[in-house]
């Protein structure tokens, strides 16, 4: 008699929560390859000094060919190696921009939410006028204003997204703060700091992670269209909205120059957009999509 | 009603209030030396300390934010350093044009989003669904900028088969000459009824609205399966499908009825969007509007024109999240009586 080896079946939730969403498991494995692209960028690239400063005026405006996959630019820069550079620019002032935003309102919004009264209308007041502009408004006006850098580009921008996340978490600490078990707390004597700290803030974030997964893909197209207006990144930065700019002028005859930077554009909010809804079905079924 | 209506109306005028104060912070807070910027990179201290001096900046920060409140309310929006024109006057001969373009991406995106919508409420989980939920985040994550530039290659450079840029074939105002009464190009061919001239301003008005529709048509779609399947489940939507109605009817009729007020609460929102967003496309297609306006006031450093195109669209944005709030809490006594 032959024993038959017996499969055991493997419970693995992440296999049954990515077969569940396909869409969800393609956006994470695009935004998995784009930190691949970023980090490991000056091995992947062929002309890693063309992310820099380098020009080659003898070889400007090259169609793709085998040397360059996506052609060459009005100085002779490689396309290719700048678009695969470009993973390290708008996607990392996404990720500071986010920080900065969550950093300055998760701390007023749990304040607002928990505490409840005047210091909850003040805050509640300054970020209704913050939400009165739409977003890429207002980080324009910034921008503007201030000396065009990225580190003004991501100051800007941070300014103009923290409110969404005091809101967000202001709603939750509110309703987390008259749950029996915070009332429990008090009843104890556990100092305030640590109920906040240990019971209202970890209880509070689930929709600030879905969130935050969500606009990563709109700071990266905020960036890059502010860039495209000459307000973010400046040559030689190989940003991708930059590289738009640059190449609008040459666009009906090098349409290599616009296309692939904005490809990169879109893929990459794409990815975030596609992991983001995942997230949100996931964790967060009840929430209508947000605008 | 009316005690929601006060509180709504003072709320929102509060919000203006600190509107104009973050402008101010803008305008003359953030920049390092507002009267070093007005006198030019070469001028002597004593130009500057003049500069400082004529810009009022030597006076305490009330008084200039007291100043800077009583031109907004008074119409002096101040100078604009490109156009040297003022301000409020520049912004109301550019808002029209913008206008029209909005107009015509919102009724694109209303005429696709909405349908779209309702197919993917109607077989959710099919291809259909898939493909239209791919599609909505498809339109969401788009470089309007870039998404511009692809369509002006592809339908105009290179298939030939719509204009490049511009409002308006000007070869056409020699032969029939536009009238202009409202600076929409559209609206006053059709009133005139210039025919030949409605022809040449649709024609260029599809490329830019197109792009200018992207984003509120994947937004619209969303918005409306996710609200019709919501009420879907409701029981009177479940009687009215156990009556015999057919599902088209069911989906169509009853349940995006109860669909249409968050949906139209959207399109309010979408609007306010959708004008930043032509920032980014009406320099792409010559369009003379707001957009362009503003894309140009940022190259030349134009602060009160930055400034004032900023806060006229904050205003806009105010004015319909208040519409909306009362539009819907005339309908709807639940939200007024929370």
């Amino acid at each position: 008699m032959m024993i038959l080896p017996v499969k055991v079946p493997r419970v693995s939730t992440l296999r049954q929560a990515a077969r569940a969403n396909q869409l969800m498991t393609a956006g994470a494995l695009i935004v998995l390859l784009i930190a691949v692209v970023a980090v490991f960028a000056p091995l992947l690239v062929p002309y890693p000094a063309d992310a820099g400063s380098a020009t080659h005026p003898e070889i400007a405006l090259q169609a793709p060919s085998a040397a360059h996959l996506f052609g060459t630019d009005q100085v002779g820069r490689d396309v290719f190696s700048r678009v695969l550079y470009g993973a390290r620019v708008s996607p990392l002032v996404a990720l500071f921009v986010l920080l900065i935003a969550c950093a300055v309102g998760v701390p007023l919004g749990v304040a607002a939410g928990y505490f409840g009264g005047v210091p909850d209308d003040i805050i509640m007041r300054v970020t209704d006028v913050f939400l009165a502009f739409p977003p890429l408004l207002l980080s324009l006006a910034f921008v503007a204003v201030l000396p065009p850098s990225l580190t003004s580009l991501t100051i800007a921008i941070a300014i103009t997204w923290w409110p969404w996340y005091a809101r967000l978490i202001r709603g939750q600490a509110a309703s987390v703060a008259g749950r029996p078990y915070v009332e429990a707390c008090r009843a104890l004597g556990i100092p305030r700091w640590r109920i906040l700290l240990r019971h209202v803030l970890p209880n509070s974030v689930t929709p600030l992670i879905v969130q935050v997964s969500l606009d990563a893909g709109g700071v990266i197209l905020t960036t890059s269209a502010l860039s495209f207006l000459g307000l973010g990144a400046q040559d030689p930065v190989p940003e991708w909205g930059l590289m738009v700019a640059e190449g609008e002028n040459y666009f009906t005859t090098q349409w290599w120059l616009v296309t692939y930077p904005g490809l990169a554009i879109l893929l990459t909010a794409l990815a975030f957009n596609l992991l983001g809804d995942g997230l949100r079905d996931m964790l967060d079924p009840r929430r209508l999509p947000a605008l | 009603m009316t005690r929601y209506v006060v509180r709504r109306v003072a709320l929102a005028l509060v919000v203006v209030a600190g509107v104009v104060i973050l402008t101010f912070v803008i305008a003359d807070v953030v920049p390092g030396d507002p009267a070093a910027t007005w006198a030019g990179p070469h001028a002597s201290a004593a130009q500057v300390a003049r500069a400082r001096q004529y810009l009022g900046l030597n006076e305490p920060l009330p008084v200039r934010i007291a100043r800077y409140f009583g031109g907004i309310l008074t119409g002096d929006w101040g100078i604009s350093v490109h156009t040297h024109s003022p301000v409020l006057s520049d912004i109301g001969t550019a808002a029209p044009a913008t206008l029209e373009l909005v107009i015509a991406a919102l009724l694109i995106a209303t005429a696709a989003g909405i349908p779209l919508g309702l197919a993917a409420a109607r077989w959710p989980g099919s291809i259909l669904d898939h493909a239209i939920r791919i599609g909505s985040v498809l339109g969401v994550s788009m470089p309007v900028f870039w998404f511009a530039l692809i369509l002006q290659l592809v339908f105009a450079d290179r298939l030939r088969l719509l204009p490049v840029a511009g409002q308006y074939d000007p070869n056409l105002m020699f032969s029939h000459p536009l009238l202009t009464r409202t600076q929409m190009p559209v609206v006053d061919s059709l009133i005139s009824g210039n025919w030949p001239m409605l022809g040449s301003t649709l024609s260029h008005l599809i490329l830019p609205a197109l792009v200018v529709a992207t984003y509120p048509a994947g937004v619209i779609a969303r918005m409306t399966r996710a609200q019709v399947l919501d009420t879907l489940g409701e029981t009177h939507v479940q009687m009215v499908r156990s009556l015999g109605f057919p599902e088209r009817t069911v989906v169509g009729t009853f349940a995006m009825k109860l669909a249409w007020n968050p949906v139209a609460a959207v399109l309010a929102l979408v609007f306010a969007y959708s004008l930043v967003n032509t920032f980014l496309v009406e320099s792409v297609f010559d369009w003379p509007g707001l957009g362009s306006y503003a894309a140009a006031s940022v190259t030349t450093l134009d602060t009160p024109a930055i400034v004032g195109v900023t806060l006229f669209i904050a205003l806009v944005y105010v004015t319909c999240n208040l519409v909306v709030d009362l539009v819907q809490a005339a309908l709807d006594p639940r939200i007024r009586l929370k």
